[in-house]
């Protein structure tokens, strides 16, 4: 396939099928994201990874390559508006770095140190929302979902559990786990499941795991999420297909 | 009705549920986990919600994982997962109802049955709220009591209604005269002037065609064979192009292109093409396609069949908004007498392979549904989250077939042109929008209602016609649509000018156009499925930032986060809904900017809540009221408003 | 900047732990080449107790109680910019994780029901701020021009920041330096 198209003026060559972050991802060149990953099909709720395509705002993650495009991601305008996204999610939810195991590891925080996210910008909506410590290995901080739905889509398409999944609506939707007494510890998640691994903030944490590594030495301390992201997407599997 | 005078215990319930009320619900939706949601509505209709032991019972039996059953039934507003009592009042919360004056009925009803609005009763007998739009504007105030209608309130209906609450009569022996609701048909044209009997239409396009033609699409190994143009089927959908339909849901789309999309889509094994009637009118202020399927059904359904002819499928769906509870009755004795009567079924009117029968699925309050790939989701049994496209339904619809969804004007429409031609067709209208359109007036008008037009009508004629005086401005095609003021009522009801899938709120001089686009701007924050970040989040700051001003805290930097977030909407967002969230702000900032400046109190940024205010819970736990437990403003200007 | 006139700039420290103000000194040497840009007004470091009029207000911490609001009220009132330092003063951070749950039941349980209490009241001193219903971070209450993010931010970041604004720029962190924890 010698078919490609330009993004931010560099020539992106694409395989029929991809999708402009894929084809971006093989050429070296991140674009911000986070309720996407290379083995799951794409969900495209986040918004990150909005681009212009020929001028128009399309995700990135669910939008097909196509010959002729011309792709903008790096620009002032578009990076504004990530930041934008990214404080949104930061006030919609109860985000405490400092208190937070997942910090430094985390990819929420990453992509915004990335965009240079200074203040959450907008009133924070401090939810009330609940801890589950029932597991006896695996805590579930709600406060800190994106909603990404990455674990929904892991414990359903891979652990094939589903484990998890979404409930609610509008502001109010939130992640539910598959029990009648709505606690981790009476549902089948095991410490092995794809689900614990693909949380990008830290929603689903691993006990007695917490503060491991000292500040300084953790994965984005090291370097900037828009290497490492690549580095990720270079060993990745080949994307899962949704089971309906 | 299922009545409930019983005063079942939870404990029972379980038994209860398991033994009588699930089998029948079960066997008549075939065990089908796609019609999951249908089933979730039919057991709230019959227990007055989804108790856990529901959901435990669902899950044995439909082999659905419980978090999908509930993460299903969290997102639809009219099934509750808690207790909400047994009398669920709704009261209808659209603009056009708060100037109709529901605010008042809302407390007069509260204070007479001792609840507080959003709260369920102690004695868990009953809960009083609000909800979008039903679609009754022309009769409002109205309400939904356990999904069945009650329009036209005044005080002495609600006290009514209220004392049928406190004696616990169950909803079956309520007077009748409550549940009546009007056609308000002000002004016919070529479609509700129609005097179509049944099948009608489909003789016209069978008698119109060659005799080798008469194969519906279903046959297709036979069709293929034949030279094209002659069958009837795509000589149907060549009149659809003569005579220019485009969809009325809105978007105006070529129903023409629609369906032969969807004929001409591949086939994968065991799938087959799918007719969708789009009867979720969600929109506030529209109300056309609730008076088509009560006065015209058969109008719709023969449409829908005459799809299904074209298109060669097998299946079709109505799918219902659940606020039209009340009509699915009549729908389905319509239904049953055109099976009776061989227009619906195997070989419809004697055409091999012309198979097809409809199922009504209803809605449970999720105006996202209207969008045609949430919807399928919803028909599919799911939460009803718009689909990334493409692919686009007409080749990846429902359970991944090709799948059309039309509006329920537009399947009304197409019946008219099989049935008449598409030349005669296009003669009314405009060139770019022929045929006629039908308009749900409501608001300060003399005559609300639905009237019927020929494309082209300019705003001024329309309110003309409907005894509308002092109009300020008309807000077309409800909050998703356009506002017009004064200055631009000769503008047209045209997809080239304004169009519009049926709303026509009129607002007079009285009215306060910011207060109308805050309306519109919870409206969407309430409905939003919460799926995509710029959406779920901007529609919640949009409306803090819109109450914010509301309060008289506003100053020109909130002003400035209007027009950001109205940016961030209109770009990021995942479907129409998020981007046309904004549209009531944008529009009435256009034209009635003053509206929001004398609501720029402040010139330096505010809080958005009350300080002084937020001492108040220590200034109860010390007992202290000295100055120091007081804010003074820090801004002098004057704080008006509520 | 040229050294004609010093900015004159004015700290403080609201719901904070003064984490942010020891992290400020932790710009170490450059503290000499600051004290050449910049006077200080009002700030722990000065003691002095009343803000007059600067060029700069540094503020660490959110606001949980009405002395809170009224210091930040006369920093807007008196800087021509503030600058939010630290989580807390970006985010509300520690503190505002009270804000789930209600300020009557928080009082009741530290005053009245918590084990080893007699006879305990509210404390109710006029001269005792009051708390504020929720934690706010700085930039719901009034106009904020700069933050700093971190817990705290590492003397380093301070003084990149600092060395922005009195440049004329906003400040850039940029990766090492840009720290939410």
């Amino acid at each position: 396939m010698s078919e490609s198209f330009t993004l931010d003026g560099k020539t992106i060559p694409f395989a029929a099928g991809q999708t402009i972050i894929q084809a971006a991802a093989d050429a070296g060149a991140w674009i911000p994201h986070l309720c996407y990953h290379p083995e799951f099909k794409p969900h495209g709720s986040c918004k990150l990874c909005t681009v212009k395509v020929n001028g128009r705002h399309m995700a990135s993650c669910t939008t097909q390559a196509q010959a002729g495009q011309e792709v903008e991601s790096n620009t002032d305008e578009l990076n504004e508006e990530r930041r934008t996204l990214l404080q949104m999610l930061f006030v919609e939810g109860n985000h405490f770095c400092p208190s937070c195991e997942k910090s430094g590891d985390c990819k929420l925080q990453a992509t915004a140190y990335e965009l240079g996210m200074m203040t959450p910008h907008f009133d924070h909506f401090y939810p009330n929302r609940p801890v589950d410590a029932s597991h006896p290995d695996i805590l579930l901080d709600f406060n800190r979902c994106i909603l990404c739905s990455l674990c929904v889509r892991a414990s359903r398409d891979v652990d094939e559990k589903c484990v998890f999944a979404l409930s609610g609506r509008g502001i109010d939707t939130r992640l539910i786990v598959n029990a009648a007494s709505g606690r981790l510890e009476d549902t089948d998640v095991a410490l092995t499941d794809k689900a614990m691994q693909v949380c990008p903030v830290g929603a689903i944490l691993r006990k007695g795991k917490g503060f491991a590594v000292p500040i300084r030495q953790r994965t984005y301390d090291r370097s900037p999420i828009s290497d490492i992201a690549l580095k990720e997407t270079s060993l990745a599997l080949p994307a899962v297909e949704n089971k309906p | 009705m299922n009545s409930k005078e019983t005063n079942c215990a939870p404990c029972l319930e379980g038994d209860k549920l398991l033994h009588e009320v699930l089998p029948p619900i079960l066997l008549r939706w075939r065990h089908a986990p796609t019609a999951l949601l249908q089933i979730l509505r039919e057991i709230q209709e019959a227990l007055d919600w989804i108790s856990p032991e529901a959901i435990a019972a669902l899950e044995l039996a439909l082999g659905l994982p419980r978090s999908k059953i509930e993460g299903v039934a969290g997102f639809y507003r009219f099934l509750y997962t808690q207790p909400r009592g047994r009398y669920r009042v709704l009261f209808a919360d659209n603009i056009i109802e708060q100037h109709q004056g529901s605010a008042s009925l809302i407390e007069r009803m509260c204070r007479n049955l001792w609840v507080e609005k959003g709260k369920t009763s102690e004695d868990g007998l009953l809960s009083i709220d609000t909800t979008s739009c039903i679609g009754m504007s022309d009769q409002g105030p109205a309400l939904l009591v356990n999904n069945r209608v009650v329009p036209n309130l005044t005080e002495s209906r609600v006290d009514q209604i209220s004392e049928l609450i406190r004696r616990e009569i169950p909803l079956s022996a309520w007077p009748d005269s409550l549940f009546v609701v009007a056609d308000n048909i002000r002004q016919r044209g070529i479609l509700l002037d129609s005097e179509l009997a049944p099948g009608d239409a489909l003789r016209s396009v069978l008698a119109r065609t060659e005799r080798e033609g008469l194969e519906a699409s279903n046959a297709r190994s036979w069709r293929e064979g034949l030279p094209s143009g002659l069958i009837g089927p795509t000589s149907l959908i060549e009149e659809l192009h003569r005579a220019g339909l485009r969809g009325r849901g809105g978007a105006g789309f070529l129903t023409a292109l629609k369906w032969s999309a969807c004929r001409n889509a591949a086939l994968g094994a065991g799938k087959e093409r799918v007719v969708v009637c789009n009867a979720d009118e969600g929109e506030p202020g529209t109300f056309k396609d609730r008076v088509l399927l009560s006065s015209k059904p058969d109008l719709v359904l023969e449409g829908m069949t005459l799809a299904a002819y074209a298109l060669g499928a097998r299946r079709g769906f109505v799918y219902l908004r659940g606020e039209y509870r009340y009509l699915l009755e009549p729908l389905q004795a319509v239904l049953a007498a055109r099976r009776a009567a061989g227009l619906l079924g195997q070989s419809i009117l004697g055409v091999h392979g012309l198979d097809f029968d409809i199922e009504i699925h209803l809605g449970a309050g999720a105006y996202v549904c209207g969008e045609e790939s949430a919807l399928i989701e919803s028909l599919e049994g799911k939460r009803g989250t718009p689909r990334n496209r493409p692919p686009f339904p007409v080749t990846n619809g429902y359970l991944d077939q090709p799948t059309v969804v039309d509006n329920v004007e537009t399947f009304a429409c197409a019946a008219l042109i099989a049935l008449h031609g598409g030349d005669w067709f296009a003669a009314q209208g405009t060139e770019k929008s022929t045929g006629s359109k039908l308009l749900s007036v409501s608001g300060d008008v003399a005559q609300p209602g639905v009237y019927e037009f020929p494309f082209g009508v300019s705003i001024a004629e329309v309110l003309r016609a409907c005894g509308a005086r002092n109009t300020q401005a008309v807000q077309v095609g409800g909050p998703s649509g356009t506002c017009v003021s004064a200055a631009e009522f000769d503008r047209c009801i045209a997809f080239e000018d304004i169009p519009s899938a049926g709303a026509f709120m009129v607002f007079d001089q009285r009215r306060d156009l910011f207060e109308v686009a805050r309306n519109f701007v919870h409206f969407f924050a309430h409905e939003s499925c919460g799926f995509c970040t710029p959406c779920r989040v901007g529609t919640s700051l949009l409306r803090n930032l819109m109450d914010k001003l509301a309060n008289g805290r506003g100053s020109p930097y909130d002003f400035g986060e209007i027009e950001k977030m109205n940016h961030i909407l209109q770009q990021m967002s995942h479907c129409g809904l998020g981007h046309s969230a904004c549209n009531p702000v944008l529009d009435t900032i256009a034209r009635f900017r003053p509206a929001y400046e004398q609501r720029l109190l402040h010139a330096a940024f505010e809080p958005a809540f009350d300080l002084d205010y937020s001492l108040a819970p220590a200034r109860q736990m010390t007992g202290r009221d000295d100055a120091g437990a007081h804010f003074v403003q820090a801004d002098t200007a004057e704080i008006s408003n509520e | 900047m040229t050294a004609t006139k010093k900015l004159r700039v004015a700290t403080t420290s609201l719901a904070g732990c003064f984490g942010c103000h020891m992290s400020f000194l932790d710009i170490d040497e450059h503290l000499f080449e600051l004290i050449e840009l910049v006077e200080f007004d009002r700030s722990p470091l000065t003691d002095i107790k009343e803000v007059g009029d600067c060029d700069l207000g540094i503020i660490e911490g959110g606001l949980c109680n009405a002395e809170n609001v009224h210091i930040l009220r006369e920093f807007r009132a008196r800087c021509t910019k503030l600058v939010a330092l630290g989580a807390c003063a970006v985010n509300g951070g520690l503190p505002a994780q009270r804000n789930h749950f209600k300020l009557t039941e928080i009082l009741e349980e530290v005053y009245h029901t918590s084990p080893g209490l007699a006879n305990g009241l509210i404390p109710n001193d006029p001269e005792l701020p009051l708390p504020l219903n929720k934690v706010h971070p700085l930039h719901e209450v009034v106009k904020i021009d700069w933050f700093i993010p971190g817990c705290p931010p590492s003397g380093e970041a301070i003084w990149k920041a600092l060395t922005d604004i009195l440049a004329g720029r906003d400040p850039d962190l940029g990766f090492g330096m840009l720290h939410y924890d």
